[in-house]
């Protein structure tokens, strides 16, 4: 353990990663200590290793463009402050999404209706990008031939192929995704994705089937990556455009990816108009406040 | 691809996730040794069918008789393919009509030659329930008569609320996925995924990815409670082992008993065979709800398609059309309005 500090010390200069050495579990150490000139971990076929627990450490779940403090909706104001929408620099590029000529007025009304609208409200697949920077962890697990990442909201997940180009024959939630390498960068190529999800609390939309998004994973010590995604749309936005954000690898010596099945907690939301009279609400076993 | 689901939102996800599957079936051979993974572990990676004609319990009159023979398996399933035919596309209630072998995955009847899933109690069948176990099976028939919480995964016992389905037809666990996952009529797809620390046990129903610790030897604390557990494993020689508990108390022990809760103990065993074939084998202990252990396998059987996403919540229609039909059927159905009277 002695001589895995000393290494760690040697290739670990910043006080980021300084200040993270308390808290590496033992894989990471061992990881790192392999390292001949770098500092981030790699697998033994000399990858980075991106295996772990992540999360964003954001607002641009709320919001991906630059946004003051405001008012959560109308029905939300009983909530008080949870749900009051917190203020962010905002995490594209430039600031502001390129939308088209007319385009931008159904994000402002998506906006405008968010808690009714927002899919995510009732625990559907988030897609992608959303689902990394929502508020809960992911969980990456990398191989050559197909990597999983499995993220805890609504156990969503999505299985990127690594040895093979395939192409999307449906839309679906989470998309269809390709993964390659440019260089320490992995690469992720989405396709296929439904028009139905949101990228924000803010109601940005896009159109489905048309959209690609590609994502960037960068490993930039063994706790941080920096993540970028870059979309387009050419039916919703004049250009691409493209968000960034760091992502930290979670620490805690127990932490794991518990189980987050939330379909059992919007029935009420999605099915209680269409009880019978005097049906009771719930199973039984957990409990409803 | 895309089709729209009427009959049950146990298919109600957007996508028909059944993948066409070409299946590579090889004989084992006795000095085969299994590849090795980048972690020096056994390599289980890939994806997986596991369809199966077997029958769960073998029937009676087989006593102990472990195995057929390839003609004996051939006419079995050329009698049940037969009887099949001829309820084809039936419903059990009547109306609009049910599935149809369209629906149905059948097996390569050469990779599976034993006469029953369940190899343990020896005679292949369910061992006896302990006296006052729950018991309940649903089905795509009439609702059973039960109380809240619904254990089943198919059918139910009303339609005042979803709480009154089964677990399946609210999209909470596949009706093939619920540790230990078993064959069923379609989706019988699995991949598996291998790191250093981790293994992950992803069954294509509804999308469930069931994460295996491989370096912790203690699961979670007692106090969570979580529908497909807390799963922990290991590695012996080329087996991947994995030991699963916390379950919570919301679905059955295994075969339509028990409430898996507090008492359950899940122990299965990842086997590689051959290049095609991975031998699945589960261990169920509840001292609960059977008075034995229960010990099955079945092949896990090597394919080059793809998992497909499973979104069964977001398209799940059905649940809206059934307990809008029982609103109406029962006449609490504000037509004018549109709405359940006096809501």
């Amino acid at each position: 353990m002695k001589m895995q500090l000393k290494t760690l010390l040697a290739v670990t200069a910043t006080a980021v990663a300084v200040s993270a050495l308390g808290n590496l579990d033992q894989a990471t150490t061992e990881a790192q200590s392999n390292q001949s000139g770098s500092d981030i971990p790699r697998t033994p076929t000399g990858k980075p290793d991106f295996n772990g627990i992540w999360q964003a450490m954001n607002s641009a779940y709320w919001d991906l463009e630059p946004h003051e403090a405001r008012h959560g909706p109308m029905l939300a104001l009983e909530a008080g402050a949870f749900l009051a929408v917190p203020p962010g620099m905002g995490v594209v590029e430039g600031g502001e999404i390129p939308y088209k000529d007319g385009m931008r007025a159904r994000q402002v009304e998506n906006k405008q209706n968010w808690l009714e609208r927002d899919p995510v409200r009732e625990c559907k697949l988030p897609g992608v990008p959303r689902a990394t920077y929502m508020p809960y962890p992911f969980q990456i697990f990398q191989a050559p031939d197909a990597t999983l990442i499995t993220y805890q909201f609504a156990g969503a997940d999505r299985i990127v192929h690594m040895d093979a180009d395939v192409e999307a024959q449906v839309d679906s939630w989470m998309g269809t995704n390709n993964g390659s390498w440019d260089g320490d960068t992995l690469v992720i190529d989405v396709t296929g994705q439904i028009a139905d999800t949101w990228f924000d609390r803010s109601g940005n939309y896009h159109s489905g089937w048309e959209m690609h998004v590609q994502e960037r994973y960068t490993m930039i010590d063994a706790n941080t990556i920096d993540y970028s995604a870059t979309i387009d749309d050419p039916l919703t936005y004049e250009r691409p455009w493209t968000i960034n954000m760091k992502l930290y690898r979670h620490q805690d010596q127990n932490m794991e990816l518990l189980e987050f099945k939330c379909v059992e907690f919007v029935e009420e939301l999605r099915y209680g108009a269409l009880r019978a009279p005097g049906s009771e609400r719930g199973d039984g076993v957990t409990p409803i406040f | 691809m895309k089709k729209k689901n009427v009959l049950s939102a146990a298919i109600a996800g957007t996508i028909l996730a059944s993948a066409a599957m070409t299946l590579h079936v090889a004989s084992a051979a006795e000095d085969y040794e299994a590849p090795l993974n980048e972690w020096g572990q056994p390599d289980l990676r890939g994806v997986y069918n596991f369809s199966s004609n077997t029958p769960m319990q073998r029937p009676r009159e087989l006593g102990t008789q472990e195995f057929l023979t390839l003609e004996e398996v051939h006419a079995r399933d050329e009698r049940l393919a037969a009887e099949a035919a001829a309820g084809d596309g039936q419903s059990s209630q009547g109306g609009v009509g049910g599935y149809n072998q369209f629906w149905v995955e059948g097996a390569p009847e050469e990779a599976n030659l034993r006469s029953s899933i369940i190899i343990y109690p020896e005679d292949g069948r369910m061992p006896a329930r302990v006296e006052g176990a729950p018991i309940a099976f649903g089905g795509l028939g009439p609702d059973y008569n039960g109380e809240r919480p619904v254990r089943v995964t198919v059918g139910g016992i009303a339609k005042d609320g979803p709480e009154d389905r089964g677990l399946s037809e609210r999209c909470l666990l596949g009706f093939n996925s619920v540790p230990p996952f078993a064959p069923s009529m379609y989706n019988n797809n699995v991949q598996l995924f291998q790191n250093k620390d981790y293994a992950v046990i992803y069954n294509e129903m509804i999308h469930e990815s069931r994460i295996v610790r491989l370096h912790d030897k203690e699961h979670i604390p007692e106090g969570i409670r979580q529908w497909t557990g807390d799963s922990i494993g290991w590695y012996e020689g080329d087996s991947l082992v994995v030991e699963t508990k916390n379950f919570n108390n919301k679905t059955q022990t295994f075969y339509g008993t028990g409430d898996a809760g507090e008492s359950k103990t899940l122990i299965e065993k990842f086997t590689r065979r051959s290049d095609s074939i991975v031998d699945y084998e589960f261990t169920v202990i509840d001292p609960d709800a059977y008075q034995d252990k229960i010990v099955g396998t079945f092949p896990l059987v090597a394919t080059n398609e793809q998992i497909f996403e499973y979104a069964c919540h977001e398209g799940n229609y059905g649940m809206y059309n059934i307990l809008q039909g029982q609103r109406v059927e029962d006449g609490t159905w504000d037509r004018e309005n549109n709405r359940v009277i006096g809501q």
